[in-house]
């Protein structure tokens, strides 16, 4: 079986960065890394091939950014499509599909998967809408995943618990956070990682039109960046075995009890 | 004034209140017309009338298929067929994301996610929170495209119109080919008992700094003594000690209570999100460098293994 992760590289959410003004988009002049959310997308492949198949991750990234690819090769995916062309700067989450489709379909996998969403951008409509360019069925929010009898099993999380979902393949599937544990790369993997293959591809490869993209592409303009109106913290105190008298007090001046 | 499209979702013939939110923004936006996937539009065209919606337009019942493949394809043939959105907006749950995803390729439009007010200044602009919520985008679409919204829940607040029942109409749903290949076969409901974690006057929500599942049990025992519901940042639902339905966060729950009281969570961007909307905080941490400080109106420095059983037997002992 041959999978697909896509995986995005952020900068480290520890250290967010913030708009640029001057261009509307997020800084990035910081080295990225592996969106955490993508390891779990990263380790379910490696589960559901087993040794017997192949994990190619795809992603698109600016200046050539293969640092959080590296990451999860290290993990043990055996290859990589990166996508990085200054014409995507820009990109909204329709773009970004439409590339890594297009990406995708180089690999001709047996199944898709994805985070539910990144950690930076948190759209959350990215697996879905490459579902739908590639004509393809899909089950998001997956929380556990089997594959057998050529199809997926998949158990989707729902607002008010799961349902169970059944899928033939090839097909998408996002998971959640937590639906398996991340395996650390071990010495063996980070060495055997930085041989192994990374296709890097601009949009032209891709033979898509470049007006599909960057900020042509997402026909939205930002009319205005602005700061929130902040939340002021009150008292902060030390507990010294009174700790819980102090919240009783609070609570009967809200009248809560 | 144009029409504005807004997904409805109900469970048992109930309307969801993300839906009653997002008709009570639409109506200031221009006349309002539910979309709805499922067997029983009849049933709830009473409540979304009287909460501004004129029409229903509904599929009728999916067999089992998922609604966003299929609810994509039966809006995108029926703007094909010469219906005129101005704007569609669903919320952000996991349908309302499917379904504005795949609508978004059908009518090559583009979607902005996140949005937590939405304003007519001459074509709609849409306000959405960035990093955690500290700054603020709006965004405008430029194309000629129905623009399509996807709504944080409790961005707006629910309110009935008094309108009559909404007048049902079919809506279509084409041949979806491979696309519709998804199918339920069961569901299952892991709620809680008391008040519902994004209705709740009170949430009590643990993290981390519980130490190991067996400890959440003073979180729920909390919540049931001040009437509320308990709640969870995303660390402990990942390593299982809860389940999905009690995060509260980016990836969570929404909520916006008179009280909340985090414990032994130290205020990830992905938490705060979720509930710096609450009217007031309380936050018990054992480090004083806690995010989560920043934000909360009393701030309790100390061991929640401590302060929680004092507190418990204190308010047991009244």
């Amino acid at each position: 079986m041959k999978v697909v992760v896509c995986v995005k590289q952020i900068p480290d959410p520890a250290d967010p960065g913030e708009m640029d003004p001057g261009t509307k988009t997020l800084k990035r002049d910081v080295k990225l890394i592996l969106d955490e959310s993508d390891s779990y997308g990263v380790e379910m492949a490696l589960q559901l091939v087993d040794g017997d198949g192949e994990v190619v991750l795809v992603s698109m990234a600016p200046n050539n950014e293969v640092n959080g690819l590296r990451t999860a090769l290290a993990m043990g995916a055996d290859s990589a499509i990166l996508v990085s062309d200054d014409a995507l700067a820009g990109t909204d989450a329709l773009g970004t599909a439409k590339v890594l489709a297009a990406a995708i379909q180089r690999a001709d996998p047996d199944l898709i998967l994805a985070a539910t969403e990144s950690s930076d951008g948190y759209t959350g409509t990215v697996p879905e809408m490459i579902a739908e360019i590639l004509s393809l069925p899909s089950v998001t929010f997956a929380k556990e995943v089997a594959v057998a009898d050529g199809g997926v099993t998949v158990k989707r999380q729902t607002e008010a618990g799961y349902d169970d979902v059944t899928c033939p393949l090839p097909c998408l599937v996002s998971v959640t956070a937590g639906v398996v544990e991340p395996r650390y790369p071990s010495f063996k993997g980070i060495m055997a990682a930085k041989s192994k293959p990374v296709d890097e591809v601009g949009v032209a490869d891709l033979g898509l039109d470049p007006g599909a993209v960057g900020w042509a592409g997402a026909r939205q303009d930002i009319v205005a960046i602005e700061p929130a109106p902040a939340r002021g913290s009150g008292e902060v105190i030390e507990d010294e075995g009174d700790g819980h008298e102090r919240i009783i007090g609070f609570l009967e001046e809200l009248k809560v009890i | 004034m144009g029409t504005i499209w807004v997904h409805a979702e109900a469970t048992d013939g109930k309307v969801a209140t993300m839906t009653l939110e997002l008709l009570a923004k639409a109506r200031e936006l221009g006349d309002v017309e539910a979309i709805y996937a499922g067997a029983d539009g009849d049933v709830i065209a009473a409540e979304l009338g009287a909460h501004g919606a004129a029409k229903v337009l509904s599929t009728g019942d999916l067999a089992g298929g998922l609604v966003g493949p299929a609810l994509a394809a039966a809006m995108a043939e029926a703007i094909a067929g010469g219906a005129t959105p101005l704007a569609i907006m669903l919320g952000t749950t996991q349908d309302g994301r499917d379904t504005a995803g795949r609508l978004a390729v059908k009518l090559d439009a583009p979607v902005i996610t996140n949005i937590v007010e939405l304003d007519d200044d001459g074509g709609l602009v849409g306000t959405e929170p960035v990093f955690g919520g500290v700054t603020n985008v709006k965004t405008k679409f430029t194309s000629d495209k129905p623009g399509i919204f996807l709504i944080r829940p409790k961005s707006f607040a629910a309110e009935p119109s008094g309108g009559s029942a909404a007048a049902v109409e079919a809506l279509a749903v084409p041949d979806l080919g491979a696309t519709g290949g998804a199918k339920v076969s069961n569901r299952f409901i892991e709620e809680s008992d008391g008040p519902k974690l994004d209705e709740a006057g009170v949430v009590v929500s643990g993290g981390r700094g519980l130490g190991e599942a067996e400890k959440y049990q003073m979180i729920e025992d909390l919540a049931k003594a001040l009437g509320g519901a308990a709640g969870a940042s995303r660390a402990i639902v990942d390593a299982g000690w809860v389940p999905y339905s009690y995060q509260v966060g980016q990836t969570g729950k929404v909520v916006k209570p008179d009280v909340y009281i985090a414990c032994g969570i130290s205020g990830a961007t992905q938490h705060m999100v979720g509930m710096k909307g609450s009217k007031t905080i309380i936050a018990i941490n054992k480090d004083p460098e806690a995010p989560i400080f920043s934000i909360a109106d009393l701030g309790i420095i100390g061991d929640v293994h401590k302060v929680l059983p004092a507190l418990l037997e204190a308010l047991s002992a009244r």
